[in-house]
């Protein structure tokens, strides 16, 4: 066994033992209770998203994003990634989310990662729930 | 507008509107019986200027309304008056009222305003009206009766309800996607008072209606409504035309119930969506509307624009200029008795843009 072959090993025995220590039975079992729980996770940052979109990202010209976007419409999250035709390459949809928080509300723009970006986009995709994916769409 | 055929006016508004593209409405009255009676205004609505600090207001806001006077002062001829729609502040104080007026008093001739939500939640109206009078009235010009209302009342329980602040009332009725929102109503009194004004106006003078919230209802959930929109619609039920213009939706819509044609005007602030576009709830958009292109919001002032409005024989021709879009006409149709988009209104005619979704 070369090295690197010997800390693949290691790695699957720590995964194995850590597996059993946290999971008794399969490892993919979960209950109502558990569903229960992950999606009042998810809403709780809907609400959080929701707040944030109406007012609530503190950017001094108090300008929000349900000005010109209420219920979150004309947002069209389902067409992302998507060739966003004014800034001329392909785009997610936290780069336009961006866009209108450093233009009409003259704030500053959020890293993709920021709670807060992961926030308006949990609003904007609750509020286009069950619409058919259209990557790409114009 | 003796003198001055309707070619040569919207030539000339052609003309400006290839200098520049701005967001006001802009009414056209020609009387085919009579040319000595027409006469045109303009019709400038939903600017929403807000306050940031001090003397500080957004940009955005304030150049709409800006270029809207200017565009409006440099009309020839020379409209006989302006309207103003309503929603001058967004949060109704005093400062955004006093700059909107401001920017606003730069216009030549006479301007009738029409009470918006956002003018009147945090003080019931109160500063609005000691600048500009009472919130409805009504006056004949040129053979025309025109009617101001303010459509934008709700239930008295909920307007006088023991609020924190007239700011925390405001801002509830600011949020045009409030899930706890009232619906707006014009109301017993005013309706009555709307009563007693049609009574005395022959049932063949052409009426013509201002509100800031359409007379028909759309969609509940933005307000898109009147709550007693039937009731009013049953007062102009007996004259022979009259048309509906109204403010608060921040897009073109047509529509034509009985004897009473409607049209909506485009703000200088933003655009909004049109409410088939959120897809939790139902809507009802005005049957005759063509939409308008989806905005772009990469330039600010796309999907605001300015109309010019040309009655014949009562019947109200609506032209919506738009900046970066063709320009838009929206005439009466005599043999179909509505109006229609003289370009679009085939859905095959219809281009990419004006599809929403």
């Amino acid at each position: 066994m070369d090295s690197r072959t010997m800390r693949y090993v290691a790695a699957g025995v720590i995964f194995l033992a850590s597996g059993q220590m946290l999971v008794p039975a399969q490892a993919d079992e979960f209950d109502q209770a558990d569903l229960d729980r992950w999606q009042q996770e998810y809403m709780s940052v809907v609400e959080q998203g929701e707040k944030l979109f109406h007012g609530g990202l503190g950017n001094r010209n108090t300008v929000s994003c349900d000005q010109c976007h209420p219920n979150g419409a004309n947002t069209h999250p389902e067409t992302y990634p998507k060739f966003q035709q004014q800034i001329g390459r392909v785009v997610v949809l936290g780069e336009m989310i961006n866009w209108c928080i450093m233009n009409p509300l003259e704030g500053a723009a959020l890293a993709l990662d920021d709670s807060s970006m992961v926030a308006l986009q949990a609003y904007i995709h609750q509020e286009r729930r069950g619409r058919e994916l259209a990557p790409g769409k114009h | 507008m003796s003198n001055y055929s309707r070619r040569n006016f919207l030539k000339t508004g052609g003309a400006l509107l290839a200098a520049s593209s701005l967001p006001i409405s802009m009414v056209e009255m020609a009387f085919g019986k009579d040319s000595e009676q027409n006469f045109t205004f303009a019709y400038i609505s939903d600017s929403h200027i807000t306050q940031i600090k001090g003397n500080e207001f957004v940009r955005n806001w304030d150049r709409g309304l800006i270029r809207a006077v200017a565009e409006a002062n440099l009309l020839d001829p020379r409209p006989d008056f302006v309207f103003y729609g309503g929603d001058i502040a967004q949060l109704g104080k005093p400062e955004e009222i006093d700059h909107g007026l401001e920017i606003l008093g730069a216009l030549r001739g006479d301007v009738h305003y029409v009470m918006g939500e956002h003018d009147y939640y945090v003080d019931l109206g109160e500063y609005w009206q000691k600048q500009l009078g009472p919130d409805h009235y009504s006056f004949n010009h040129k053979g025309v009766h025109f009617v101001v209302l303010n459509s934008i009342l709700t239930h008295e329980e909920w307007m006088h309800r023991k609020w924190d602040s007239g700011m925390d009332r405001m801002k509830q009725m600011a949020r045009l996607d409030n899930p706890d929102g009232q619906p707006f109503m014009v109301g017993d009194k005013q309706r009555s008072w709307l009563k007693a004004d049609l009574d005395k106006v022959s049932k063949d003078t052409p009426v013509v209606v201002f509100s800031h919230s359409p007379l028909q209802k759309i969609y509940k959930g933005w307000n898109f409504w009147t709550d007693d929109a039937e009731q009013v619609q049953a007062l102009l039920k007996p004259f022979d035309k009259v048309t509906v213009l109204y403010g608060h939706v921040h897009q073109i819509q047509t529509n034509q119930i009985g004897n009473i044609s409607f049209h909506a005007a485009m703000a200088t602030a933003w655009p909004w969506p049109y409410p088939s576009t959120y897809t939790q709830q139902t809507s009802y958009l005005p049957r005759l509307t063509v939409d308008m292109n989806r905005a772009d919001p990469f330039f600010e002032r796309d999907a605001t624009g300015w109309q010019f409005i040309n009655l014949h024989s009562g019947n109200v021709d609506v032209h919506y200029t738009l900046p970066d879009n063709e320009a838009r006409v929206v005439a009466f149709d005599e043999k179909l008795g509505h109006p229609v988009d003289t370009k679009y209104q085939a859905v095959a005619d219809r281009t990419s843009p004006q599809k929403h979704y």
